[in-house]
């Protein structure tokens, strides 16, 4: 009996040996694969010279930033797993109140563990709502997601005397960043903190991408069917990848109340989830750097647009992305690749 | 007993089956021992795809049972039926179009002797087109890659369903080939749905025909092979 036991647990020890193996194997394929290239250093190399062609204008910059890692987590739900969600704020949100409260309530005021705050607090409810929601796909989850983002609007609401309601909670201060940099009136600490929390985000969510998770992400977007007769826990898979989104958006919440100083429940709006969504099919889904074009597109337009005509800046938005939608499908970036796939074949 | 049990892989007891409400599937038994290789055959829209929906799990089950390796899966999701030691090549292919060749197995992969180089081994083919998306590839080689990406997964029991459909001739005795060499490896039991009756008589050593819905005969291919008018009578087919 007892030699029986061992030779079963040698087996399982094999197994677990095994699968370990063909995990990392397969990993490290996918990390040769898509390993960095050259191209990928040009958005960082613009944020970093926007910093010094346009110091009065580090602000709106990091309002770029905040909305950048906004629509790259939603990159990750809508454009690698294919989840349609319209209450992607709710998570921005949740992000939000968590430091403004942290601050406000509690006298939370260190800004990098406020960020790691609200990202458990977003990735939890994230989970939470994810568990019951991810059993639905098509217009019940858009529906359902819709309602998330409202009810906890609503809960705000009602608690005024806490949340502050509509009127928000405004004055709000942080520690000097790390203890030793202060916030200047032009923002240069924080869009350096933002440009700095937007690149570790940034290459953790490569990072999943291009895993056999990522690649079981891209599996179940494009044919769910198919990923369950492969023996992929698709639900669990798309729990996880939710849970993890809403973690990188109570991320950017957070940031986005730490630049302003202030937050309401205007986070929570529909309008915050809508805009994200047109950023990220502006500058094209499922292609990381789409969220990078699309919302640096985006906020630029927004703000010039709103400064030429404060009242109907909305068309020109409305107006670009309907060119998108009819001209270029695959996003402001999938028309650059489409002209580098001419280039390539005009020169051969 | 015990023992006859330990060797049946698949087994499907008085399965009654269909999409909803509607019955597709009556009384089918059918029992498939380790490494062994049978097909099914019959005329369009006789419950043959239909049956390896239900041992997926596909399909809506109104009666019976259906076991692998003597362990009731009737009410396993499709996902732990694979787990268990299922594999599947559906009709349509059904390759993941923007993932590569490689990432196509790789998302399947599970532990055991079939890993990206042993296909690459059973289909060369597929070694040389290893960094091409899905959509790249011709129906052949999505073919290859359909068969590859279930025998990654390691499965005990193999499910193919028309894998010679809308290929060329050349192709499909390539593919015969291969699935040739994987009835004789031994150790994987196989479940062929073919259209084409020759084909199909000539890989698998048994044969099950199929009308509306229920088993008509279960038996050796050889028989049908060498008795053209019992096969008439069962398909309608003269050629053998």
């Amino acid at each position: 009996m007892a030699v029986s036991d061992s030779k079963a647990a040698e087996r399982v020890l094999d197994v677990s040996a095994d699968r370990r193996q063909a995990r990392d194997r397969a990993a490290g394929y996918l990390l040769r694969r898509h390993h960095f290239q050259w191209p990928e250093a040009l958005p960082w190399i613009v944020a970093i010279a926007a910093f010094f062609l346009f110091p009065d204008r580090m602000t709106f910059g990091s309002q770029v930033l905040v909305m950048i890692m906004f629509a790259l987590s939603l990159d990750l739900i809508l454009g690698y797993a294919g989840i349609v969600t319209l209450g992607h704020a709710a998570f921005f949100g949740i992000g939000a109140y968590t430091v403004g409260l942290g601050a406000a309530r509690l006298g939370w005021t260190e800004p990098v563990s406020g960020l790691f705050a609200a990202a458990i607090v977003s990735a939890f409810v994230g989970f939470i709502t994810g568990w019951f929601l991810l059993r639905y796909r098509g217009l019940t989850l858009l529906m359902l997601t819709l309602a998330t983002a409202i009810m906890l609007q609503e809960t705000g609401n009602l608690r005024s005397d806490f949340s502050g309601g509509y009127d928000g909670l405004p004055g709000l201060e942080f520690k000097p960043l790390l203890g030793l940099f202060d916030y200047d009136l032009y923002g240069h600490t924080y869009y350096l903190y933002a440009l700095a929390v937007l690149a570790v985000v940034f290459f953790f969510v490569r990072r999943i991408v291009y895993s056999p998770f990522g690649q079981a992400l891209t599996g179940i977007r494009e044919n769910v069917k198919r990923m369950h007769a492969i023996g992929s826990p698709v639900h669990r898979r798309l729990v996880t990848v939710y849970s993890i989104a809403a973690g990188i958006a109570g991320i950017a919440g957070a940031l986005f109340t730490q630049t302003n100083a202030y937050v309401t429940l205007t986070v929570f709006d529909f309008d915050n989830s809508a805009k994200v969504m047109v950023m990220l099919i502006l500058g094209g889904t499922g292609r990381l750097y789409g969220a990078f074009l699309g919302a640096a597109v985006y906020m630029v337009l927004e703000d010039h647009l709103s400064k030429l005509s404060p009242t109907f800046w909305q068309f020109g938005i409305g107006l670009l992305l309907v060119l998108a939608v009819l001209f270029a499908r695959r996003g402001v970036l999938g028309l650059f690749e489409d002209a580098g796939q001419y280039l390539k074949r005009f020169r051969s | 007993m015990a023992e006859a049990l330990a060797e049946r892989a698949l087994e499907l007891d008085k399965v009654s089956a269909g999409y909803g409400e509607t019955v597709v599937l009556e009384d089918i038994r059918l029992a498939l021992d380790v490494g062994e290789t049978l097909s099914i055959i019959g005329r369009n829209g006789v419950g043959k795809s239909t049956l390896l929906a239900t041992i997926m799990g596909h399909t809506q089950l109104h009666g019976g049972r259906v076991a692998l390796h003597g362990k009731d899966i009737s009410k396993l999701a499709t996902y732990a039926r694979v787990k268990a030691g299922l594999g599947y090549v559906p009709q349509e292919r059904e390759i993941f179009p923007s993932l590569s060749v490689r990432e196509n197995m790789e998302v399947a992969a599970r532990p055991g002797v079939w890993t990206f180089d042993a296909v690459c081994e059973l289909f060369p083919r597929l070694a040389e087109r290893a960094n091409n998306s899905g959509n790249q590839l011709s129906g052949g080689e999505q073919q290859m890659l359909a068969i590859g990406r279930a025998l990654v997964g390691n499965p005990t029991v193999l499910l193919m369903d028309e894998p010679s459909e809308g290929l060329a001739p050349v192709i499909v005795e390539e593919l015969a080939r291969a699935v040739k060499r994987l009835t004789q490896a031994g150790g994987l039991a196989m479940i062929l749905v073919e259209q084409n009756t020759r084909l199909a008589l000539d890989i698998a050593p048994r044969a099950v025909v199929m009308d509306r819905g229920r088993i008509v005969f279960d038996g050796k291919s050889e028989t049908l092979r060498n008795d053209p008018a019992k096969l008439e009578q069962l398909i309608g087919v003269v050629k053998a």
